[in-house]
């Protein structure tokens, strides 16, 4: 079922949200290998190798962390990379 | 076992017969966890006409096979269940096709492995999906903790679980090899 748009009437109030971005999110997770789970960040995500590792170590010491941002498409194919490589990630709205 | 190592630009290893055939029937049961859960799909013929293939809505009952297809939203069900029904099934065929790339590089009856890039990674990516199920069925909770039941030596539990920490040995010496490379 679908509607066609409302016609725009004159209204004052103008204000734009911006839509907030979207972030992916993985979690620790007992079994990963600390070594798969930056060779995963390295060649999924496109992070450096500092990076990676920082951001497997958040993971690690954290239980979680924000590995990617951005419009939503983007982070349900960055969730669903992660997932196809068995990280345990999320994505949720930026707030 | 040889370990993985990189040489002349390939991964190699080597397994012993009892080895690989270990290797080749734990990620064929991974594919049958995932089959499983494939033929849950919901048939649709408008679905099948157009060529989009659509998963199940709710998440799956076995916990392995919701460890290896977890929710895309850690709060939000309905927008979970909604992404379940868009990508899993390319998940699932993801993963299957890991699997098969690694059972089809893996000489059943033993001896020297050798991966180009494609065949490595779709390893490290089949032997962590074996792992998480294992895990899964071991309950491994903590990172350094034995599980539950594998003290007594000739318990199932301590077989499986000293075919865990054998199948971390080599998707570890692979997976440092490819960070080297």
């Amino acid at each position: 079922m679908t509607a066609p748009a409302p016609e725009k009437t004159g209204s004052t109030e103008t204000v734009t949200t911006p839509e907030a971005p979207w972030v992916t999110i993985v979690w620790n997770d007992p079994v990963n290998l600390m070594s798969y789970v930056t060779l995963v960040f390295q060649k999924l995500l496109g992070h450096p190798r500092p990076k990676a590792e920082a951001l497997m170590l958040d993971v690690h010491h954290k239980g979680r962390a924000t590995v990617s941002s951005g419009p939503r498409e983007k982070m349900e194919a960055d969730v669903a990379k992660l997932q196809a490589a068995g990280l345990w990630a999320t994505m949720a709205k930026d707030s | 076992m040889r370990p993985f190592h990189r040489r002349f630009g390939k991964y190699s290893a080597s397994f012993e017969p009892a080895e690989a055939t270990l290797i080749a029937d734990l990620v064929d049961q991974v594919r049958q966890l995932l089959a499983g859960r494939r033929a849950e799909a919901p048939s649709d013929p408008l679905a099948q006409l157009t060529g989009m293939t659509m998963g199940p809505a709710s998440k799956p009952q076995d916990p392995a096979v919701a460890r290896l297809l977890p929710d895309f939203h850690a709060q939000d069900e309905q927008l979970s269940s909604g992404l379940r029904v868009l990508h899993e099934p390319e998940l699932i065929a993801t993963k299957d096709a890991a699997a098969v790339a690694l059972l089809d590089t893996l000489p059943r009856g033993g001896g020297p492995v050798r991966l180009d890039d494609d065949a490595a990674a779709a390893w490290s990516a089949a032997l962590n999906d074996v792992r998480l199920a294992l895990g899964v069925r071991l309950q491994i909770t903590e990172d350094d903790s034995p599980p539950p039941g594998v003290d007594d030596p000739d318990s199932p539990q301590a077989a499986m679980y000293a075919t865990y920490r054998w199948l971390s040995a080599v998707q570890d010496s692979l997976v440092s090899a490819m960070l080297d490379a």
